[in-house]
């Protein structure tokens, strides 16, 4: 089913959790919404499902204007962060749940129900606890289960609100990859809430990227990755170093210090943030030049292939919170640079991405 | 040579805290207790079935126990449309209602027994419109009830409320996006997450209104083999210093009591391990 979001605002008091939104979600597809916390996209998730009226615009599935519709009619189905399984009910039960509410005339009969929901159980692996009740399964069992119960009505979207958010990290990775298996089974239009953008890079189609109530960029994982469309969008995927400062001809002044821009037509005095990724900025001795970001290093992180050196901006104006950078560079240009707690260095970057401080547009 | 381990426990004082919970246990509740069973029993096996098994005596057992369970039963219905009202809508005065459900805790029994005579009365606030229908409340058995209910209300109201806090909005959301409506959502879910707070309140209110007699002497119009309440019967006794006569009495509301909390306890205790919550 396909979801089209059309000019959603909603607030809540003074508030103004979703400012227009419009997107138009494809069939069939595993779409993540990633933010901050308190971005939206839970709010934009519950609006979609129902569980939540927007304040104006509409919302259309399979073509067919739901704005109005209860949740009981829009036929989604609703995991729960907390799974929010009935305790009452055992496994079986929780997961039959939605076949008993049926209206008697399409109610099916007690075989079906029994068949249809040990299929489910086992379409979770999770067949052998059907007789439990959920206060006896771990997190992750009874997340699957949440699930399997909201497969059961057969739902043509399915829509998950932080999913994995409540597990420890090696079950979540667990369950995303499973999560990923299934939908590739099923193929239900599915759309999961998420804060963790290793989690929506790694398991979806599609990306929607949200901040402050509206959409940042939309794009598959590949895209928000390696073509942030915005200044938020590059700075809140993947790590990344942020240079703040003014342009002065072919340089960045940041403070005392200068950083090569690497770009044409550029006025002097513009506002504009440099991002680098860590593994895309480079350290260069103190004394070596005029070009470079004058810093000191912290720590140095030598577990796995490539060392993360962490270093700490010396400019006066930034003593009360200190900002950090980091590189990644090999074990041996640590060893030639001479590295060490404490040493003072330049960084530098050929691959910044510069964005317009005011307009937050990309200009590079 | 086996070594013996003795076992330790992470909190001290075991020893200590259950000593002291069965000596103040003694103290406040079963040494008392017991003396009423100390003094039946100096009666003759006879003597003990014509003081607990006389026609009136039989009588208010029925009343007593009768109308206390229906007045628990009524007040559990009510008191949790109560309690709802409290805990899921906002309105002006909550705060006050809210207040006012304590109210028969505090009030002295007596006081509620009279007020609740003079409203109906024969020629009562509520009495006087309800007489011509050939409706009496005062004055006989409707009369115990209404004022059983009246100091067993805030039990089911104050042991719901908390429930019903910590409900999950979640829950309800969950039945509505499988397609339950509200009344599927409220008797399949809402409900059964309930009963165990809904049965402790029972059992609190039904208690309380056994062991009620302030309230109920005024109101009840006291006529024998209709409106006595077995309290009733003990003081009457007392008053006739027959006191293992009262005893007696006393002895087959315990035990009766005693029963019935016990079974209420085990369903609650098993409804509740079905739930999958530790007592």
């Amino acid at each position: 089913m396909s979801i089209e979001v059309r000019n959603i605002s909603k607030t809540f008091g003074a508030f103004k959790a979703l400012d227009d939104v419009t997107l138009s979600l494809p069939k069939g597809e595993l779409i993540a919404l990633l933010g901050p916390s308190g971005c939206g996209k839970t709010t934009l998730l519950r609006i979609i499902a129902g569980l939540e009226h927007a304040d104006s615009g509409s919302i259309t599935l399979s073509g067919r204007d739901a704005t109005s519709k209860t949740v009981r009619e829009r036929h989604v189905g609703f995991v729960f962060q907390h799974y929010a399984l009935f305790r009452h009910m055992s496994v079986f039960e929780n997961v039959a749940f939605g076949l008993r509410v049926k209206p008697r005339a399409q109610r099916p009969n007690e075989n079906v129900i029994r068949e249809k929901v040990m299929r489910l159980l086992d379409l979770v692996q999770l067949a052998w606890v059907a007789d439990r009740f959920p206060s006896q399964l771990s997190g992750g069992q009874r997340q699957r289960i949440a699930l399997a119960r909201a497969l059961a009505v057969e739902p043509e979207v399915l829509l998950l609100d932080e999913p994995f958010g409540a597990l420890d990290a090696k079950v979540r990775k667990e369950l995303r990859r499973w999560l990923r298996r299934l939908h590739d089974e099923l193929h239900i239009s599915s759309v999961f809430v998420t804060h963790d953008q290793e989690e929506a890079l790694e398991v979806a189609d599609r990306v929607v990227l949200m901040n402050k109530g509206h959409v940042e960029q939309i794009g598959s994982p590949w895209e928000i990755y390696n073509q942030p469309a915005t200044s938020f969008a590059y700075s809140f995927i993947g790590n990344v170093n942020a240079f703040r400062g003014r342009v002065e001809g072919g340089n960045l002044r940041v403070g005392n210090d200068l950083l090569a821009h690497g770009s044409q037509e550029l006025a002097d005095g513009t506002s504009v943030i440099g991002y680098a990724r860590p593994h895309d900025t480079h350290i260069l001795p103190e004394f070596a030049g005029q070009d470079g970001i004058v810093a000191r290093v912290n720590r140095i992180l030598t577990n796995g292939a490539v060392s993360r050196v962490e270093l700490i901006a010396t400019g006066e104006c930034r003593k009360d919170a200190p900002e950090y950078f980091e590189v990644e560079i090999s074990p041996a240009e640590i060893a030639s640079l001479g590295l060490e707690a404490g040493k003072r260095v330049r960084l530098a970057s050929h691959k910044l991405a510069l964005f317009n401080d005011t307009t937050q547009g990309r200009i590079q | 040579m086996m070594s013996h381990v003795r076992a330790t426990r992470v909190l001290p004082g075991f020893g200590l805290s259950l000593g002291f919970t069965l000596a103040y246990l003694s103290l406040i509740v079963l040494i008392p207790l017991s003396a009423v069973f100390f003094k039946t029993a100096g009666m003759s096996f006879d003597q003990f079935i014509d003081a607990i098994g006389s026609e009136r005596v039989v009588a208010s057992y029925k009343l007593s126990f009768g109308a206390s369970l229906l007045a628990a039963s009524i007040n559990a219905v009510f008191g949790l449309i109560l309690a709802w009202g409290l805990v899921r809508y906002t309105f002006p005065g909550k705060k006050i209602v809210d207040a006012l459900i304590d109210l028969p805790f505090a009030l002295p029994t007596a006081v509620a027994g009279i007020s609740l005579t003079a409203l109906y009365a024969k020629n009562g606030w509520l009495g006087q419109y309800l007489d011509p229908l050939g409706i009496k409340i005062a004055f006989g058995p409707p009369g115990v009830l209404v004022a059983l209910i009246f100091i067993g209300l805030p039990f089911i109201v104050r042991t719901v409320q908390p429930i019903l806090e910590d409900l999950d909005a979640e829950f309800e959301e969950a039945a509505a996006s499988l397609g339950a409506n509200r009344w599927q959502t409220v008797t399949r879910i809402v409900l059964p997450t309930l009963l165990p707070a809904l049965m402790t309140g029972f059992a609190l209110a039904f208690a309380r209104a056994v062991g009620e007699y302030g309230s109920v002497i005024f109101i009840a119009g006291n006529i024998p083999l209709v409106s006595e309440i077995t309290p009733l019967m003990i003081i009457t006794k007392l008053e006739q210093y027959d006191y293992q006569g009262a005893t007696a009495i006393a002895s087959v509301m315990l035990v009766v009591s005693f029963t019935l909390l016990l079974i209420i306890n085990l369903l609650q205790a098993y409804t509740a391990k079905r739930q999958g919550r530790t007592l």
